[in-house]
Parts: structure tokens; C-alpha cells; sequence
């Protein structure tokens, strides 16, 4: 597809949607969000960037083959649950870290939720990058 | 509301059996499409409807204000969405795929794995065949 | 059922008739097992002759009542002793029999196994267990029959002997565990104290007639005969060790064991005393027919089943004592003809009665114990069989209920047992030297101590009874009839009825092996003008089976895509319907009050959508109609509190129109396509489909809701999640496993697609080629 206006509307878009989509996903826990939806964001961005500059141009953007990035979200995700299994608790059991915690501050909290968050939006991306991008080089 | 929904439901469901029912697959297709809708449908509406009071705590308390929607269908749905697409997008690839393979759109002449027994198909069949070959 | 002259069982012996040295050292491996066993076993025998019984269990199952236990009694120890002993001589004489065959390995495999299934379903003191065990003998039944698996004959009969005992398994299973329900107990010791709690259930009936399928079709019973007879395809060892001790006896052993929970009823004599003198009668005069020296011990065999299932119907001591006492001889004397007539076919290359003849020279101690085996076959004293068949008669006249019918099927039926006996045990040895294929000689020792040694017990326990007698027989007895009873056994009980019985046996015996060339001519004669048998049935069954289950896969599996569909929705539709009258669970209630206007104009979108999509031919109106329909859903999550569940779907109804509008490039238009425009049967079911949906879900939304689950998450999801979006937290911490499996599916779908576009790239044609 060669439309100049798409084309340049499309870098400043998919910049924003992917930085949009990072942030979906790590408000996710309070607010409406999450890998899910943080993923298909990202998704989404990549597929369009797809339409724009053309499948080969997306694998160069993408610099990973999304069938790793898939994959490898599938990992963190397991790491997830394995972390609580290492601590004692049963699988999947959520496993929290309070940095710099003191009284009535709750600091920064780290999560094997959250890791497990990444992981679905890793996985998200890389299945529907398989897909898309694939399917765009075939036809 | 629930009894609305649950007739709309009833449609969609006719509505993607008819499609699913007919020879061409992207008919199929376009049938499974809605029948997973009416099927996230059917799962937020047996939770019940809560109108405009999504499932968030408020900051700083510990449990939702009043009554909220119910989170577990939502979160049922959520997956299913997103298998859903999974799914839609596997059956569009093979579709597509069955289409370069056999030349054909129709189900009934797509006899490569089972021919037809006797006449029928078989036209369809050989001409499927000899094509693919 | 003249096999033809063949040994499919053997591999061909090496040039210059040379048999082969040894099997090697698994050869004498192969005996270890059921040596040592046999040994364990008689370590056993002072404590049960005492009158012990012992018991071991552990725990399975332990919510069904399914225990690993096992149980030692007079019965058990008997079955034990035989199994394991006589496998010891069978392992020893395979070694050489098939010493050097390609799979001599497997068949130890199989032999082992086999001996350890049947161990286990004789030791058995769970229904479960024994079960479990009986269906293991019939597993390694069948890959013993068809050892010789490149020939047809082999597989056929090794498949007919699978499903024929393998059915009555099924009949047998439903049986226990009915009369495990009957009894409150699966454990055998317990279930066999309430017998007359049994008796008196009104599953009784029902569980008589399973349990007794599953014995009679395992124990070759008429009209179950003929799997046994067919079953000869195996190799002659496993014959002599199926026939003997084994397989066949299972079912006889189940009869004995369930004895005292089930008999004494009139269905119970009845039936085992007719069916058993019925397969008597009818086994031994076919017996006599064949020319087959195998299969005519084959018949026997089946003579053997019927005379023990006959005398197990009934109640009186001694007619158990009977029963008990031939099943031992007959293990003894038929393991060791079998083992002969393998030696006869080994050293000869045929066991054609009629081209045999002269060979006790050539081989004169496989003729002795030919010779004493026979004696024991038909009765002669000094040996057990002689006891046995006095104790037999004695039995039979001591059954209350029909003693003359008894008596003449068990005279009539030894008659032609000592004709056998002569035709298959002396003939080949004595008489006019025959030209047979290969030049005899005698067998080397490991294979003729077996028939040697079983013979010479069928001759000491002949002249010595008390050996047996109260360290086996009687205890036995005692758990058969589950009452504590008092068995001797003796040579001479004086001149009375089942001795003028006897005289009368041999001379009609002797009249018969006369006149058994004649009498095979009439058999024969008699055999080509039946309308059928069993045999031939069995072929017509499988027939059927094969044509019906053809004509249903036409009718259901027509390989239409469209018909399983409709198959699959009609039977949905018509099931769900049905559970609703049955039930009666259809609450129709409407609401119609709380919609408003924008959320009946977002319905309305939602169903012309749906419509639009299923009756438009052009393929962008249906992907925008479904697109309408996509948002339409959207819309009626942000109304109704699910802005996750929302903002999800957008973003899928924006991928899955990319991905249909990639692909739709390369696909034709809808109006090509075959067929009518509106299709009236389709859209009825469809109706009907959408509008049990709509009841199920009216039915549904009508009820009280549980909000239990919900409830939990909303309190627990900040004090011990520390998320406020409840529906996250679902997601990632409390379901966290559920949607790693579906994260998990979205990978599969995604890689599966992907090799589908490009794994098949290279097989698939060109499109440009085609045209």
C-alpha cells in the first residue's frame, strides 16, 4: 500500500500505540486494562504498520520473529507460576515485593502477577504478529 | 434486560446456525464469527446485568461500593475473546488454504480425505482432484 | 476342521533334519519363574491342608472398594500348584520345541506373562482384581494363539478367541460388580459368607446369567465351543498349557469359586448340569470325528469343561469331590498328551492319526508316557484316573436332582473318552510301522520329562490317593462348597454301582475305538449336512457386524460436511428440548421494563446485523454486517460494566477484519456458489437451534443467581491480591493456571495457522499452474 499520509501517520501512530499499550497493560491490575488488551493493543500498532510499510519492513521493525516472542511470553508466564511453586506455595500462587516499603507508603510493587501479566502480552503480540504477518507475506 | 438480550441471543444463533449450514465455508466462517458472540453473549448475560458500575475498588478501599457488575463472566469472556480469535483465525488459514489446495469454496465438493461413495459428488470430486493434482 | 498338514508353529529345523542344540541361556531362564514359584507354592501346602486360609491386601482403589488382594486357599493353592508347575514343564519344553525361532524372546514374554495373569486371577480376593487379571489372560491368550501371526489361520482364530472371551469379560464385569452391589462387599471372602443373602437378592437372576457367560464363554462351553478347537494354531506348547491348566480352566475356577455365594438354586443345577452334559456329549463324539491327533485332544478338552461344569452344579460332596479330582487329573494326563503329540509332530512332521503308526520302537519312553497319560485319560486303574472317574460316578448318582441323566451323559461321554484315548495314544505307537515325512527318533529329555513326570504323578497319586487327598482335594473341596467336609479318596471302594459303571465304560469304549473308522465315516457324514456351526456363525456375526457398521458410516458419515452439521445441531436442539420436558426446568418469564431506549436501538443493530450477515450474497455486506454485530457487542459490555471485556473485543473485531480482509483478496465472490438461494430445511433447524438457546438462557436468568464465587473475589481481591481491577486479578492471580492454558491455546492456534501457510508451501501447486 503506498499512501504517503498513511505512511507518516502511521510511524507517529504506532509509536503511540505501543507506548499506549505498555501502559495498558501495567495499570491493568487497578484499573481497566492488562496483557490481554495490552497485547492486542501492541497488535494491533504492529498490524498496521504492517499495512503501511509492508511485511518486510514490520519483521525488520519487530527485529525478533514473533513466534519467539510468543513463545517466549509462554515461558515467563510458566516462570510465573514456577516462582511460587519454588517458594512453597502452590502454582500460580502470587508472589509480592514491596520496594521500599515503609508505614502508610506501600512502595513499588513488584509481582510475579505482574511477570505473569508480561507473559500473556508477549504472547498476545507474537501469536497475532504469526498470524498477520504470515498471512500478509503469503498473499 | 436479560430477557431481551436472551431472544437477541436465540437470534444470532439461528442466524450463525443458517450460515453454518450452507455449502460455501466463508458462509461457515462468517456463522462461527457470530456464534462465538452469541456464545460470550450467552456467558455475560447468565451472570446477570449490572448497568455502568464496572468491577473496580475504589482507591483506598478494600471491596467494590455498592453493587458492581459481576467480574467473573467478564473475565470468563475476556479469554474467550481472545481464543475465540485464535480459533477464527486457524479456520480462516485453512479456508484459505483449501481453497489453493482443492480450487473450490464448496464443502461438498471438498472430497480429498473422503470421496463420495457413489455418483454425487464424484464430478466435483475428479475435478477437485484434478486440479489439486 | 481338518487342519491341513502344516507347522506354522515351528520354524522349519535346520537342513539334514539336525534339530537345534538349545534356545540359549533364556531358554533356561524361561523355567526359573514358574519353578520357583511352584516351590513357593508347596511351601504353602501344610499350612492350607491344616485348613488355613490366607489372605494379603493392599489398597487401590480405595474409594470403589477396590482392594489388591489376594487370597490362598484349598482352591487357590490348587490352581497355583498346577498353573506354575505345569508352566514350568511347558517353559522347559519350548525351549527346545521352538528352540532358535526368530521370537523366542517375545514367546517367553507371552508365556510368563500369560502364567503370571492367570496366578493373579486365581489368587484373586477382590472382584475388581480378579477381573482386572481375568481380562490379562485373555490379552496374553490371544498374542499366544497368534504367536504365529504371518499366517491367517493364527490371527483368525487368536481374534476369535479375544473377542469371544473378551465379550463374555464385559458380561462377566457387570456380573461382579452387580454382585458386589448385592453382597455390600467386594471383597471375595465376604461376598462368599452371605451366599444365602445372594440367593435371596433380586439381582440374583442377573447375576447369575453374567457371571455364567463370562465362565461358559471363557471355559469353551456349548455354544461357545468353538474358539477352543480354533485356538489349536498356537503353538503346541501353549495348547498344552492353555488346555491343561490354564485359560480354559479360568472359567471353572470362577464357577468353583463362586460356588458357595451362587449355587443350590434351580437355575444354578440346572443350567450348569444341562449345558455341562450337553458340551460333554456333544465335544467327545466330535472328538472322535477328527483326524487331527491336536484337535482331536482339542475336543477332549471341551468334553473335560462340560464334565466339570456338569458336575459343579451340583450340591452333594462328592460330586465336587469329582469335579476337583478330575480337574487335577485332567490337567496331569492332557498336558502330557499335548507335550506328546508335539513330540510326535517334532519328530515325524505329522500328526495325522491316519499316516501315523508303529512308533513306540523309535521312540519308546515318549510311548510309555503316552501310554500312561492315556490310561489316566480313560480310567484304568491303577491311576487317578480310574479314582477320578469312579468318584465321578459315585457324584453323579449322588446328585439329588437328576441322577440318571447325569450318570449316562458322564457314561457315555468316558466311553468315548477311552476311544480317544486308544485312537490318540496308542495308535501312533503300536500296530504297523507307517511311512511318516522325517525319520523318528526319540525327543531329547527336556522335552520328554514333562509328559514323563506328570504322567508318573497321575500313577503314584493312583496308587497313593491319601497324597493328594487331604492336603489338596479336601481343602479344596472345602472352599468350593464353603462348608468344612471330609474327601478320601481310594482305589477299590468295593463292587457297587460306579464300578459296574466303569465295566460298562470300557467295553463300550473298547467298542468304540473298534468301530471308530466307521463311526468317523458316519460323523463326517452327519458334520457336511448340519445347517451349521458354531464356526460358521461366528464368520456370519462378523459379517453383519462389518456391513452394519458400513451402511451406518454411510448414513452418518457420508462425508458431507453440511450433513454433520446438521446431524450435530439437530441432535443438540432435540436433546436440549427433551432434557426440558423431562426436567421440567423451562421458566419462561419477560422482563420488559428495565431497557432503555439505547439499549434497545443497540439490540436492534446486534439482530439486523445477524440477519444481514446470514441472508446477504455480498461478501463485503456480510464482513460489515458482522462488523456491526462485533460492536454492537462491545457497546452492550460498556453499558453493562465490562470495559475490559469491551475494549478486547474492539481490538479483536478490528484484527479479524485485517485478517478476512487479507485473505478475501484471494477468494471468490459469494455468488458462485451451487445450490438454492434460501434453504428452507436449514433455516427451520436454525429456528429451532436459536430458540432452545433462547429458553435455556430465559430459564436460566429467571432463576435466584449464586453470586458466591463473585462475592469472594470482590473481598478478597484488594486485602489479598492488592488489585482493585477485579476482573485482572481473576485473570492473573486467582484463575492464573486457567489462562496460562489459554494463553497457551492462542500459541497453538497461532503456530498451527502459521504452518499452514508455510510448511505446505512447497507440496501445494501453484495457482498460476492450474489455470
Amino acid at each position: 500500500m503506498n499512501s504517503l499520509i498513511l505512511g507518516v501517520a502511521t510511524r507517529l501512530l504506532v509509536a503511540l500505540m505501543l507506548v499506549f499499550s505498555v501502559y495498558m497493560l501495567l495499570r491493568g491490575h487497578n484499573e481497566p486494562g492488562g496483557g490481554f488488551i495490552g497485547g492486542l493493543l501492541a497488535g494491533v500498532g504492529f498490524v498496521l504498520y504492517t499495512i503501511a510499510q509492508g511485511p518486510t519492513a514490520a519483521r525488520k521493525a519487530l527485529r525478533v520473529d514473533p513466534g519467539t516472542i510468543a513463545m517466549t511470553g509462554l515461558g515467563i508466564a510458566l516462570l510465573a507460576g514456577v516462582l511460587a511453586a519454588l517458594d512453597g506455595d502452590p502454582f500460580f500462587t502470587g508472589q509480592w515485593l514491596f520496594l521500599g516499603a515503609s508505614e502508610g507508603d506501600k512502595g513499588l510493587p513488584i509481582s510475579t502477577v505482574l511477570l505473569f501479566d508480561i507473559g500473556v502480552y508477549l504472547v498476545v503480540v507474537g501469536s497475532v504478529l504469526t498470524l498477520v504477518l504470515a498471512l500478509e507475506e503469503e498473499v | 434486560m436479560e430477557s431481551v438480550l436472551a431472544l437477541l441471543i436465540g437470534l444470532m444463533v439461528a442466524a450463525s446456525v443458517y450460515l453454518m449450514l450452507a455449502r460455501n465455508v466463508l458462509r461457515f466462517l462468517f456463522g462461527l464469527v457470530l456464534l462465538s458472540n452469541a456464545a460470550n453473549l450467552t456467558i455475560f448475560v447468565s451472570g446477570r446485568l449490572t448497568a455502568a458500575m464496572p468491577p473496580l475498588v475504589p482507591k483506598g478501599m478494600t471491596e467494590p461500593v455498592g453493587v458492581v457488575a459481576n467480574a467473573l463472566p467478564q473475565a470468563l469472556v475476556l479469554t474467550a475473546i481472545v481464543i475465540g480469535f485464535g480459533l477464527f483465525a486457524f479456520a480462516l488459514v485453512l479456508v484459505y488454504r483449501g481453497y489453493l489446495a482443492l480450487g473450490t469454496l464448496d464443502s461438498d465438493a471438498m472430497r480429498h480425505a473422503e470421496p463420495a461413495p457413489q455418483s454425487g459428488g464424484q464430478k466435483a470430486q475428479a475435478k477437485a482432484e484434478g486440479e489439486a493434482s | 476342521m481338518n487342519s491341513p498338514n502344516l507347522h506354522p508353529d515351528r520354524r522349519e529345523s535346520a537342513p539334514g533334519g539336525k534339530p537345534p542344540a538349545s534356545s540359549g541361556v533364556l531358554g533356561w531362564l524361561s523355567v526359573l519363574p514358574p519353578a520357583a514359584l511352584t516351590i513357593a507354592f508347596l511351601f504353602y501346602l501344610p499350612a492350607i491342608s491344616a485348613g488355613e486360609v490366607l489372605r494379603v491386601a493392599y489398597d487401590w482403589v480405595p474409594s470403589l472398594d477396590i482392594r489388591l488382594s489376594f487370597l490362598l486357599d484349598g482352591l487357590s493353592l490348587t490352581f497355583a500348584l498346577l498353573i506354575s508347575g505345569i508352566g514350568a514343564f511347558i517353559a522347559l519344553y519350548s525351549s527346545v520345541y521352538l528352540a532358535g525361532h526368530t521370537h523366542f524372546g517375545r514367546f517367553v514374554f507371552y508365556l510368563l506373562f500369560f502364567m503370571v495373569a492367570m496366578l493373579g486371577l486365581v489368587l484373586a480376593d477382590n472382584l475388581i482384581t480378579l477381573f482386572v487379571f481375568w481380562e490379562l489372560t485373555t490379552v496374553a491368550s490371544y498374542l499366544l494363539i497368534g504367536f504365529d501371526h504371518a499366517g491367517a489361520k493364527a490371527r483368525r482364530s487368536a481374534l476369535q478367541a479375544l473377542l469371544l472371551t473378551g465379550a463374555g469379560g464385559l458380561a462377566l464385569l457387570a456380573g461382579l460388580i452387580l454382585l458386589g452391589f448385592a453382597a455390600g462387599s467386594f471383597e471375595l471372602s465376604e461376598i462368599l459368607t452371605q451366599g444365602d443373602a445372594i440367593r435371596a437378592h433380586t439381582l440374583y437372576l442377573p447375576i447369575l446369567i453374567l457371571i455364567l457367560l463370562g465362565a461358559f464363554t471363557k471355559s469353551a462351553q456349548v455354544p461357545f465351543h468353538f474358539w477352543l478347537p480354533n485356538a489349536m494354531a498356537a503353538p503346541t506348547p501353549v495348547s498344552a498349557y492353555l488346555h491343561s491348566a490354564t485359560m480354559v480352566k479360568a472359567g471353572i475356577y470362577l464357577l468353583a469359586r463362586m460356588h458357595p455365594a451362587l449355587s443350590g438354586t434351580e437355575v444354578w443345577i440346572w443350567t450348569l448340569t444341562i449345558f455341562g452334559a450337553v458340551t460333554a456329549v456333544t465335544a467327545s463324539v466330535i472328538a472322535l470325528r477328527q483326524t487331527d491327533l491336536k484337535l482331536s485332544l482339542a475336543y477332549t478338552t471341551v468334553m473335560a469343561l462340560g464334565t466339570l461344569t456338569m458336575f459343579l452344579g451340583a450340591e452333594a460332596t462328592v460330586a465336587v469331590a469329582a469335579a476337583l479330582t478330575f480337574l487335577v487329573v485332567h490337567s496331569f494326563y492332557k498336558a502330557s498328551l499335548f507335550m506328546v503329540i508335539g513330540i510326535i509332530d517334532y519328530r515325524t512332521g505329522t500328526r495325522e492319526a491316519e499316516k501315523l503308526g508303529g512308533l513306540a520302537k523309535a521312540m519308546p519312553i515318549t510311548a510309555a508316557a503316552a501310554a500312561a497319560a492315556a490310561l489316566s485319560m480313560a480310567g484304568f486303574p491303577p491311576f487317578l484316573g480310574f479314582i477320578g472317574k469312579e468318584l465321578k460316578y459315585e457324584g453323579a448318582l449322588a446328585i439329588a436332582s437328576e441322577p440318571l441323566f447325569v450318570a449316562s451323559a458322564a457314561v457315555l461321554a468316558n466311553a468315548l473318552m477311552v476311544a480317544v484315548a486308544g485312537i490318540v495314544a496308542l495308535r501312533p505307537f503300536y500296530g504297523r510301522r507307517l511311512e511318516t515325512p522325517k525319520a523318528p527318533r526319540e525327543a531329547p529329555l527336556r522335552m520328554w520329562i514333562g509328559p514323563v513326570t506328570l504322567a508318573a504323578l497321575g500313577l503314584t497319586f493312583g496308587l497313593m490317593p491319601g497324597l493328594i487327598a487331604d492336603s489338596l482335594v479336601q481343602p479344596a473341596v472345602t472352599a468350593i462348597l464353603g462348608r468344612p467336609e471330609e474327601v478320601k479318596l481310594a482305589l477299590w471302594h468295593g463292587i457297587n454301582v460306579p464300578l459296574m459303571l466303569s465295566l460298562l465304560t470300557f467295553a463300550l469304549g473298547v467298542t468304540f475305538y473298534f468301530f471308530h473308522l466307521r463311526l468317523r465315516g458316519m460323523l463326517s457324514w452327519v458334520e457336511a449336512r448340519l445347517p451349521t456351526t458354531g464356526d460358521r456363525s461366528w464368520d456370519a456375526i462378523l459379517d453383519g457386524l462389518k456391513s452394519l457398521a458400513a451402511v451406518q458410516t454411510r448414513l452418518l458419515q457420508g462425508g458431507v460436511l453440511r450433513r454433520y452439521l446438521f446431524v450435530t445441531f439437530a441432535s443438540m436442539a432435540l436433546v436440549l428440548a427433551a432434557t426440558f420436558v423431562v426436567t421440567d426446568a423451562l421458566r419462561l418469564s419477560f422482563d420488559w421494563s428495565q431497557p432503555l431506549l439505547k439499549h434497545w436501538a443497540v439490540v436492534v443493530l446486534i439482530g439486523a446485523g445477524a440477519l444481514m450477515t446470514a441472508v446477504v450474497t455480498s461478501r463485503l455486506a456480510a464482513i460489515c454486517a458482522l462488523g456491526v454485530v462485533g460492536v454492537g457487542v462491545a457497546m452492550l459490555f460498556v453499558m453493562f460494566g465490562a470495559p475490559d471485556v469491551a475494549i478486547t473485543q474492539l481490538l479483536v473485531e478490528t484484527l479479524v477484519v485485517v485478517l478476512v480482509a487479507v485473505v478475501m483478496l484471494r477468494l471468490p465472490s459469494l455468488q458462485q456458489e451451487a445450490g438454492p438461494r434460501f434453504r428452507r430445511l436449514d433455516a427451520v433447524l436454525a429456528l429451532g437451534v436459536g430458540g432452545v438457546v433462547s429458553a435455556i438462557l430465559l430459564s436460566v436468568v429467571s432463576g435466584p443467581m449464586d453470586r458466591r464465587i463473585t462475592g469472594y473475589f470482590e473481598d478478597t481481591s484488594v486485602p489479598e491480591a492488592f488489585g482493585r481491577n477485579i476482573v485482572n486479578v481473576i485473570l492473573v492471580d486467582f484463575r492464573a493456571l486457567d489462562t496460562f492454558g489459554e494463553v497457551a491455546v492462542v500459541v497453538v492456534a497461532a503456530l498451527g495457522a502459521y504452518a499452514l501457510i508455510r510448511g505446505t508451501k512447497r507440496s501445494r501447486p501453484q495457482p498460476e499452474e492450474r489455470s
